[in-house]
């Protein structure tokens, strides 16, 4: 026994001996870059590595990323390297254990495509770097006034704590050849689901498209949508999100296994379309539908349409962390990605096929043409067949409906 | 030099495990600075035991891990009593242990593709009736978590196999069964009554392995299990990645809750096996023969074959996926084929092969020298190692490698070796280490010691035992833990992508990314992709000892089994 103990001690011994050997390594400090002064921001950029963290899930968007990253290393000298996630919240993670570890430099992570609760988590912990967005040359492209979610994301104020990216609008997609009518409301849509039962769902909230339509059924249903843009504890909550639970009474037991299943993310509930298990779908951008035409995920003859009332539309940003290593590369690649030819390339579906952040009106006139030129893919919708654009309500009401739901329709066993 | 190892070898477990721990247990009582939490209390628990359905979450977590073990478990050593030493059962290993190298993941994607109410079987009933839809019956995702049970058993069957056949070869089984034989007993009598008690405590490790793993299993859960509510582990991981921060603390003392969940099932498991060693005694010493055991024998073949058969088939279903043009229902093959996606990964997918190698060959052989000499160690000083070195070292397997994480980031962070290929290096061997233990230790401890007792009589020096006798006639079982340890490395996704942050891109941190976009090809192709590696490794450890062993026949039954 007391040899074993011994063995034991000297074990911690070391473990804690490499420890404190290798704690003295310095951290590399990286000095707040002065985004007014744009050639010293370049300067400092110049050889520096961004590890943006960005969710890898999509082979077309990996691709784009890869090319914005080689545009900007041979104009700026900046290298990039895109680390694949499934989901942003392994990049939170990383940033918040290094805050717990005391490394408040030459952090890990440079950037993240982010935007709504991770924005507003990560804001709330001072976990971000800036204000620097507005600063940057390309912002002032960007649409501010047409497109107020350019600034607030989710209702939540952006402070030039992140650089808009993409725009993105609820859009609903069905196969032509197997319906006809497609329901364009949520009462429609409840109609339309008792003649045809099993042959509707939504990912399971809390994943992000399913609290989504919870929210577009809640933003449609109730009667006052401005009360959305309040925080949910300075209003009368439960009378609010009364039209909602009894629109759901009646929807859940007509949905897909009777609600008892629920494809998990939006890409499981697009396999299901493609498996002809449901007849509707729903996704964030329209592009993404003729992508997955174009990879054969989804047959030729699917469209999207929206509801006649509107659809929920929000903006995807990129932020820096605090503790970043490399916040000047990190600046000037955002920067990059909010120019003109960068968010062209975006749109265009042969690539990503993601809506743009900026003005038309404020392009210059060749780009504008080349903007109006694009052939936005086949099942894509342009931006006048979009509808109305509705806001993003408070993200209080997200998180209140998401433990509403959990208590209800979480748990039917 | 040698009584330093076994030190070593703790050392590299306590450092990251205990952090591990801490980091979990902290915010499970409250504290995480970074987030606010300096004060200890019990908030995270309440939190936990309000939230809707965290009692089926754990009873699906407990009970579905104990089946699929069980399952698991009495289908290998039915399998083994009914066909040991048959060609049946050298077909079986030939088939069984390349399928080791199968992902969990992969193997999961594919068995749901053949059973989904839209898969493969359902198509093929479609044709004769006539369906255009798929009918909208439970059949994956089903609320009682038989498809997940399916799934695991499936998965374990092999893993549970392989570590079988390294143990028979100790027992002595081919005489044995010869005896039971001449006494008149059935086969699967004469195996349960003679050779299972030899045999189960030399796997008892893996088995338990096994159900800490069913019980708290991740992926699998996803893909085949039920979501309203989903397994405890499945819970933990969604609030863990929820945008909101404050549940890191629920989070975390969900963590230690899962922890206790795999404690219970493994003291349920420890019950079940005194009562079943206390009733197997009196029936090993009634006296019945069992002579006619061709029904059992036949059944045993049809579940072994039947989930080798599954797992197979949801391979190739996979495989013709990750060139398939659309295929929808109730086409029983794509319309057309495509091999754009294979042609688009083809550059990345060797940079990603060599950067697991990179990382895989060093942890493999750091871990397998360790082993080895702990082993070694223990054999010299004929001192076993205590209960709770024993614990240490099988911790990392218990814990639920999400909860763990987080302490293991800020570990690494701490000591300033995050994002090396040293810290890579190092969390992998939390995850290695046990495994290559695990396969070892039986073989090596129940090795006849009289082969090195004879060779230190003739007056050979202990160095000269382990390098000329002992390691010799361990090559299979040696090649076998390296091999699973290989596949063990090769399969890390949250130490690969949390410690390396992100510098690392090997092809799992690849084909999880890429299979977070939902693309069956993609799966598809990553999924196989992630096969390779292991699968080499299983293949030389299957070879090698063949090759060398071709002119020894008495080495050729040790190794062949």
């Amino acid at each position: 026994m007391r040899s074993r103990m011994r063995a034991f001690v000297s074990a911690l011994a070391l473990a804690t001996g490499i420890a404190t050997a290798s704690v003295s390594l310095p951290a590399y400090a990286d000095p707040a870059p002065d985004v007014g002064n744009w050639q010293s921001v370049l300067d400092q950029a110049r050889g520096q590595t961004v590890y943006w963290h960005a969710w890898g899930g999509e082979p077309r968007i990996n691709d784009y990323i890869a090319w914005a990253g080689d545009q900007v290393f041979e104009r700026y000298g900046v290298k990039v390297v895109q680390v694949k996630l499934t989901d942003t919240a392994d990049a939170v993670t990383k940033v918040l254990s290094e805050k717990t570890a005391g490394v408040n430099d030459g952090g890990a992570v440079d950037m993240i495509w982010i935007n709504g609760e991770n924005f507003a988590a990560m804001k709330r912990n001072e976990l971000l770097f800036g204000p620097w967005v507005e600063e940057t040359p390309n912002f002032e492209y960007v649409d501010v006034e047409g497109k107020p979610t350019v600034v607030n994301d989710f209702t939540v104020p952006t402070d030039g704590l992140e650089a808009p990216w993409g725009m993105a609008q609820v859009s609903f997609y069905y196969d032509t050849a197997k319906l006809d009518n497609v329901p364009k409301s949520a009462q429609a849509l409840l109609e339309w689901l008792a003649k045809n039962p099993g042959r509707f769902t939504y990912p399971q909230p809390p994943n992000y498209m399913g609290s989504t339509f919870l929210k577009q059924i809640l933003t449609e249903l109730v009667k006052d949508p401005k009360v959305l843009q309040q925080p949910a504890d300075e209003v009368d909550a439960k009378a609010v999100l009364e039209p909602l639970w009894g629109y759901l009474e009646d929807l859940q037991p007509l949905l897909w296994r009777n609600g008892q299943a629920y494809p998990q993310n939006g890409a499981a509930m697009r396999t299901l379309l493609g498996d002809n298990e449901i007849d509707i779908a729903f996704s964030f951008s329209s592009g993404e539908v003729s992508s997955a035409i174009e990879a054969f995920e989804l047959p030729d003859t699917v469209r999207s349409y929206v509801f006649d009332n509107g659809t929920l539309g929000n903006t995807n940003f990129v932020a820096i962390p605090y503790n970043a290593s490399a916040k000047a590369g990190a600046v000037v690649l955002a920067d990059f990605l909010m120019s003109p030819e960068a968010q062209l390339r975006k749109q265009d579906p042969q690539y990503w096929g993601a809506d743009t952040v900026l003005a038309m009106d404020k392009l210059p006139a060749d780009m504008q043409e080349a903007f109006a030129n694009l052939d936005l893919g086949i099942a894509s919708l342009a931006p006048a067949e979009r509808g109305t654009v509705l806001p993003e309500p408070h993200p209080s009401w997200m998180e209140l409906v998401e433990t509403e739901w959990q208590k209800h329709y979480g748990v039917v066993q | 030099m040698l009584r330093f190892v076994p030190i070593i070898t703790i050392a590299f477990m306590i450092g990251p495990v205990s952090a591990g721990l801490i980091g979990t247990l902290l915010p499970a009582f409250g504290i995480l600075p970074a987030l606010g939490g300096t004060e200890p209390g019990l908030d995270p628990w309440a939190a936990l035991f309000a939230q809707p359905g965290i009692w089926q979450s754990v009873r699906l977590s407990l009970v579905n891990g104990l089946i699929a073990s069980f399952v698991s478990v009495a289908i290998v050593m039915l399998f083994c009593a009914a066909w040991q030493g048959t060609r049946i059962f050298r077909a079986m290993q030939r088939i069984l242990s390349p399928i080791l190298a199968v992902p969990h993941a992969t193997a999961a994607f594919g068995l749901a593709f053949l059973i989904a109410p839209s898969g493969w079987i359902a198509r093929v009933i479609a044709q004769f009736a006539g369906w255009d839809r798929p009918p909208d019956m439970a059949i994956i995702h089903d609320p009682l978590g038989i498809a997940m049970i399916a799934g695991l058993v499936a998965k374990e069957i092999p893993f549970l196999f392989l570590m079988t056949l390294a143990a028979l070869p100790q027992a002595d089984t081919d005489r044995t069964a010869q005896i039971t034989a001449t006494l008149g007993y059935g086969r699967v009598a004469g195996w349960f009554k003679a050779t299972l008690p030899r045999i189960y405590p030399q796997i008892r490790l893996p088995v338990l392995a096994v159900l800490a793993y069913s019980t708290s299993v991740v992926d699998v859960a996803i893909i085949l299990g039920p979501t309203t509510p989903a397994p405890l582990a499945v819970r933990i991981l969604g609030w863990l990645s929820d945008p909101d921060l404050a549940l890191r603390f629920m989070a975390s003392s969900a963590a230690i809750l899962q922890l206790l969940v795999v404690v219970v099932a493994i003291g349920i498991w420890g019950a079940g096996e005194r009562i079943i060693a206390l009733a197997g005694g009196q029936i090993a010493a009634n006296g019945q023969r069992f002579r006619h055991d061709g029904g059992m024998r036949a059944g045993s073949a049809v579940l072994a074959g039947l989930s080798a058969g599954a797992l197979i088939l949801g391979l190739v279903v996979l495989l013709i996926w990750s060139i398939a043009g659309f295929w929808g229902f109730p086409d029983i093959m794509p319309r057309s084929f495509s091999l754009r996606l294979w042609q688009r990964e083809y550059d990345a997918i060797g940079s990603s092969l060599v950067t697991t190698l990179l990382i895989a060959v060093p942890t493999v052989v750091i871990a397998i020298a360790l082993v080895l000499g702990c082993l070694e160690h223990e054999t010299r000083s004929r001192h076993k190692p205590g209960r709770g070195a024993i614990w240490l070292i099988y911790l990392p397997l218990i814990v639920p490698q999400i909860s763990f994480m987080f302490g293991l980031q800020v570990f690494f962070t701490l000591i300033g070796l995050e994002r090396t290929l040293i810290s890579v290096v190092l969390s992998h061997l939390v995850f290695v280490l046990p495994y290559v233990f695990l396969s070892l230790s039986d073989p090596f401890r129940t090795l006849d010691p009289r082969y090195g007792q004879t060779a230190l009589c003739l007056g050979v020096s202990t160095m000269r035992v382990f390098w000329h006798v002992r390691l010799p006639l361990l090559t299979r079982a040696v090649l076998t833990a390296m091999a699973v340890g290989l596949a063990v490395t090769v399969g890390q996704y949250l130490p690969t992508l949390l410690i390396g942050a992100g510098r690392f891109a090997t092809v799992t941190t690849e084909a999880v990314a890429l299979a977070s976009g939902g693309d069956r090809r993609m799966i598809g192709i990553y999924g196989l992709l992630q096969m390779v590696l292991p699968f080499a490794g299983f293949a030389c450890a299957l070879l090698i000892p063949a090759i060398l062993f071709r002119h020894r026949r008495g080495m050729n039954a040790q190794n062949r089994g």
